[in-house]
Protein backbone atom coordinates (compact mmCIF):
# COMPACT_ATOMS: atom_id res chain seq x y z
CA UNK A 1 0.00 0.00 0.00
CA UNK A 2 2.78 2.45 -0.61
CA UNK A 3 2.74 5.68 -3.28
CA UNK A 4 6.74 6.03 -4.67
CA UNK A 5 8.19 9.08 -4.17
CA UNK A 6 10.48 11.10 -7.01
CA UNK A 7 12.54 14.66 -6.57
CA UNK A 8 14.86 15.54 -9.68
CA UNK A 9 17.01 18.59 -9.89
CA UNK A 10 17.34 20.86 -7.03
CA UNK A 11 15.03 19.50 -5.16
CA UNK A 12 16.62 16.45 -4.98
CA UNK A 13 20.10 17.97 -3.33
CA UNK A 14 17.53 20.56 -0.89
CA UNK A 15 15.83 18.01 0.79
CA UNK A 16 17.79 14.93 0.32
CA UNK A 17 16.63 13.04 3.32
CA UNK A 18 12.70 13.46 1.69
CA UNK A 19 10.84 9.51 1.65
CA UNK A 20 10.66 7.87 -1.66
CA UNK A 21 7.97 5.85 -0.23
CA UNK A 22 4.72 7.06 1.10
CA UNK A 23 1.74 5.35 2.95
CA UNK A 24 -1.27 5.20 0.34
CA UNK A 25 -3.40 5.79 3.79
CA UNK A 26 -1.84 8.67 4.70
CA UNK A 27 -2.22 10.60 1.36
CA UNK A 28 -5.34 11.50 -0.34
CA UNK A 29 -3.29 14.12 -2.72
CA UNK A 30 -0.43 15.05 -4.43
CA UNK A 31 -0.16 17.88 -1.76
CA UNK A 32 -0.26 15.21 1.06
CA UNK A 33 2.04 13.14 -0.17
CA UNK A 34 4.60 15.92 -0.72
CA UNK A 35 3.90 16.86 3.22
CA UNK A 36 4.33 13.39 3.90
CA UNK A 37 7.30 12.57 2.10
CA UNK A 38 9.31 16.33 3.15
CA UNK A 39 7.71 16.83 5.91
CA UNK A 40 7.69 20.52 4.69
CA UNK A 41 3.50 21.54 5.37
CA UNK A 42 3.11 23.73 2.05
CA UNK A 43 4.81 23.12 -1.08
CA UNK A 44 6.41 25.78 -2.36
CA UNK A 45 4.71 27.44 -5.04
CA UNK A 46 7.57 26.72 -7.94
CA UNK A 47 7.75 23.10 -7.57
CA UNK A 48 6.10 21.55 -10.59
CA UNK A 49 4.16 17.72 -9.64
CA UNK A 50 3.10 14.74 -11.88
CA UNK A 51 1.43 11.81 -11.31
CA UNK A 52 2.31 8.52 -12.95
CA UNK A 53 4.55 10.81 -16.00
CA UNK A 54 1.39 13.24 -16.67
CA UNK A 55 1.58 17.06 -15.09
CA UNK A 56 -0.91 17.47 -12.68
CA UNK A 57 -1.77 20.12 -9.59
CA UNK A 58 -1.77 19.73 -6.36
CA UNK A 59 -5.01 18.74 -5.36
CA UNK A 60 -5.15 15.84 -8.02
CA UNK A 61 -6.11 12.59 -5.75
CA UNK A 62 -3.53 10.15 -5.41
CA UNK A 63 -4.07 6.04 -4.68
CA UNK A 64 -1.50 3.05 -3.90
CA UNK A 65 1.09 2.15 -6.77
CA UNK A 66 1.19 5.83 -8.02
CA UNK A 67 4.13 7.52 -8.60
CA UNK A 68 4.46 10.76 -7.58
CA UNK A 69 7.35 13.31 -8.55
CA UNK A 70 8.12 16.55 -7.17
CA UNK A 71 10.37 19.32 -9.74
CA UNK A 72 11.57 22.62 -10.23
CA UNK A 73 10.72 24.61 -13.20
CA UNK A 74 11.87 23.00 -16.71
CA UNK A 75 15.03 24.31 -18.68
CA UNK A 76 15.40 21.98 -21.43
CA UNK A 77 16.15 22.90 -25.13
CA UNK B 1 7.77 10.11 -35.79
CA UNK B 2 10.57 9.41 -33.38
CA UNK B 3 11.73 11.08 -29.94
CA UNK B 4 15.50 10.15 -29.07
CA UNK B 5 16.68 11.06 -25.61
CA UNK B 6 21.08 10.89 -26.37
CA UNK B 7 23.53 10.61 -23.52
CA UNK B 8 26.77 12.12 -24.98
CA UNK B 9 27.48 14.07 -27.90
CA UNK B 10 25.04 13.70 -31.47
CA UNK B 11 25.24 14.52 -35.54
CA UNK B 12 22.06 16.65 -35.61
CA UNK B 13 22.63 16.61 -39.62
CA UNK B 14 23.51 13.11 -39.83
CA UNK B 15 20.32 11.95 -37.53
CA UNK B 16 18.04 13.91 -39.93
CA UNK B 17 19.12 12.56 -42.48
CA UNK B 18 19.68 9.06 -41.20
CA UNK B 19 15.41 9.02 -40.17
CA UNK B 20 14.55 11.15 -43.72
CA UNK B 21 16.12 8.13 -45.47
CA UNK B 22 13.10 5.82 -43.92
CA UNK B 23 10.42 8.47 -45.35
CA UNK B 24 9.08 7.63 -48.94
CA UNK B 25 10.80 9.87 -51.56
CA UNK B 26 8.88 12.66 -52.86
CA UNK B 27 6.12 12.36 -49.92
CA UNK B 28 7.20 15.55 -48.61
CA UNK B 29 8.33 19.14 -50.15
CA UNK B 30 9.48 20.59 -46.99
CA UNK B 31 11.65 20.17 -43.97
CA UNK B 32 12.72 22.62 -41.18
CA UNK B 33 14.89 22.52 -37.84
CA UNK B 34 16.14 23.75 -35.13
CA UNK B 35 18.94 22.71 -33.74
CA UNK B 36 19.88 23.95 -30.20
CA UNK B 37 23.30 24.49 -29.32
CA UNK B 38 24.93 25.30 -25.63
CA UNK B 39 26.09 28.64 -25.27
CA UNK B 40 28.87 29.96 -23.54
CA UNK B 41 27.35 32.46 -21.75
CA UNK B 42 24.22 32.59 -19.56
CA UNK B 43 22.70 35.43 -17.28
CA UNK B 44 26.04 37.31 -17.71
CA UNK B 45 28.30 34.83 -16.56
CA UNK B 46 30.61 32.40 -18.38
CA UNK B 47 29.59 28.99 -18.72
CA UNK B 48 32.53 26.25 -19.13
CA UNK B 49 30.07 22.82 -18.61
CA UNK B 50 26.43 21.62 -17.96
CA UNK B 51 24.51 18.53 -16.87
CA UNK B 52 21.41 18.09 -18.77
CA UNK B 53 18.83 16.14 -16.39
CA UNK B 54 15.61 14.39 -17.35
CA UNK B 55 12.76 11.56 -16.13
CA UNK B 56 13.17 8.82 -17.62
CA UNK B 57 9.65 7.76 -19.05
CA UNK B 58 7.98 10.82 -17.97
CA UNK B 59 10.01 12.84 -20.35
CA UNK B 60 9.89 10.40 -23.34
CA UNK B 61 6.16 10.40 -23.33
CA UNK B 62 5.57 13.90 -22.45
CA UNK B 63 7.68 14.24 -26.26
CA UNK B 64 5.42 11.82 -27.98
CA UNK B 65 2.60 13.62 -26.59
CA UNK B 66 4.16 16.76 -28.08
CA UNK B 67 4.60 15.44 -31.48
CA UNK B 68 1.40 14.04 -31.36
CA UNK B 69 -0.31 17.67 -30.65
CA UNK B 70 1.53 19.32 -33.59
CA UNK B 71 0.61 16.61 -35.65
CA UNK B 72 -2.70 17.09 -34.87
CA UNK B 73 -2.39 21.01 -35.30
CA UNK B 74 -0.72 20.99 -38.88
CA UNK B 75 -0.14 18.08 -41.77
CA UNK B 76 2.90 16.52 -41.20
CA UNK B 77 4.38 13.93 -42.74
CA UNK B 78 6.87 13.13 -39.90
CA UNK B 79 8.53 14.66 -37.24
CA UNK B 80 11.38 14.02 -35.25
CA UNK B 81 12.89 15.15 -31.42
CA UNK B 82 16.10 14.28 -30.42
CA UNK B 83 17.38 15.57 -27.07
CA UNK B 84 20.26 15.05 -25.08
CA UNK B 85 21.06 14.22 -21.63
CA UNK B 86 24.70 14.26 -19.26
CA UNK B 87 27.54 16.46 -19.44
CA UNK B 88 28.13 18.76 -22.07
CA UNK B 89 30.37 21.60 -23.02
CA UNK B 90 29.99 24.84 -25.21
CA UNK B 91 29.16 24.45 -28.41
CA UNK B 92 27.39 20.76 -28.26
CA UNK B 93 24.31 20.49 -29.71
CA UNK B 94 21.45 19.72 -27.18
CA UNK B 95 18.29 19.49 -29.07
CA UNK B 96 17.02 19.04 -32.30
CA UNK B 97 13.69 19.05 -33.81
CA UNK B 98 12.67 18.66 -37.09
CA UNK B 99 8.90 18.54 -39.26
CA UNK B 100 8.34 17.28 -42.57
CA UNK B 101 5.40 18.09 -44.13
CA UNK B 102 3.94 18.51 -48.29
CA UNK B 103 3.96 22.26 -48.06
CA UNK B 104 7.17 25.11 -45.85
CA UNK B 105 3.68 26.64 -44.04
CA UNK B 106 3.40 23.63 -41.58
CA UNK B 107 6.88 22.36 -41.53
CA UNK B 108 7.59 25.74 -39.96
CA UNK B 109 4.98 26.49 -37.97
CA UNK B 110 4.57 22.82 -36.12
CA UNK B 111 8.99 23.31 -36.18
CA UNK B 112 8.11 26.09 -33.79
CA UNK B 113 5.64 24.39 -31.99
CA UNK B 114 7.89 21.54 -31.10
CA UNK B 115 10.32 23.44 -29.52
CA UNK B 116 8.18 26.07 -27.34
CA UNK B 117 6.50 23.17 -26.24
CA UNK B 118 9.48 21.02 -25.68
CA UNK B 119 10.57 24.02 -23.08
CA UNK B 120 7.79 24.17 -21.21
CA UNK B 121 6.42 20.74 -20.76
CA UNK B 122 8.91 18.09 -21.08
CA UNK B 123 11.25 17.42 -18.27
CA UNK B 124 14.64 18.44 -18.58
CA UNK B 125 17.13 20.45 -16.06
CA UNK B 126 20.31 22.11 -16.01
CA UNK B 127 22.95 22.78 -14.07
CA UNK B 128 25.78 24.58 -14.88
CA UNK B 129 29.91 25.15 -14.50
CA UNK B 130 30.68 28.46 -14.32
CA UNK B 131 34.03 29.72 -15.43
CA UNK B 132 35.42 29.87 -11.69
CA UNK B 133 34.37 26.47 -11.20
CA UNK B 134 31.18 27.05 -8.98
CA UNK B 135 27.77 24.82 -10.03
CA UNK B 136 23.75 26.04 -10.03
CA UNK B 137 21.22 24.67 -11.33
CA UNK B 138 19.69 27.06 -14.06
CA UNK B 139 16.27 28.31 -12.78
CA UNK B 140 14.16 29.30 -16.05
CA UNK B 141 14.49 29.25 -19.74
CA UNK B 142 15.79 32.66 -21.10
CA UNK B 143 12.79 34.09 -22.98
CA UNK B 144 14.79 33.32 -26.36
CA UNK B 145 12.56 35.38 -28.71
Amino acid sequence: MAIYVKFFASLKEDIPDALREVDAADAATVSDVWAAATRIADMPAHVVCSVNHSHEQIDHPVKDGDEVAFFPPITGG
Amino acid sequence: MPVLIIEGSFDPAALQASHEKTLTPGSFGATANFIGTMRSVNEGDPVVGMRLEHYPGMTEKELQHIIDDASEKWRLIDALIVHRVGAMTPGEPIVLTTAWSMHRKDAFEAVRYLMEALKSRAPFWKKETLADGTARWVERNTPGY
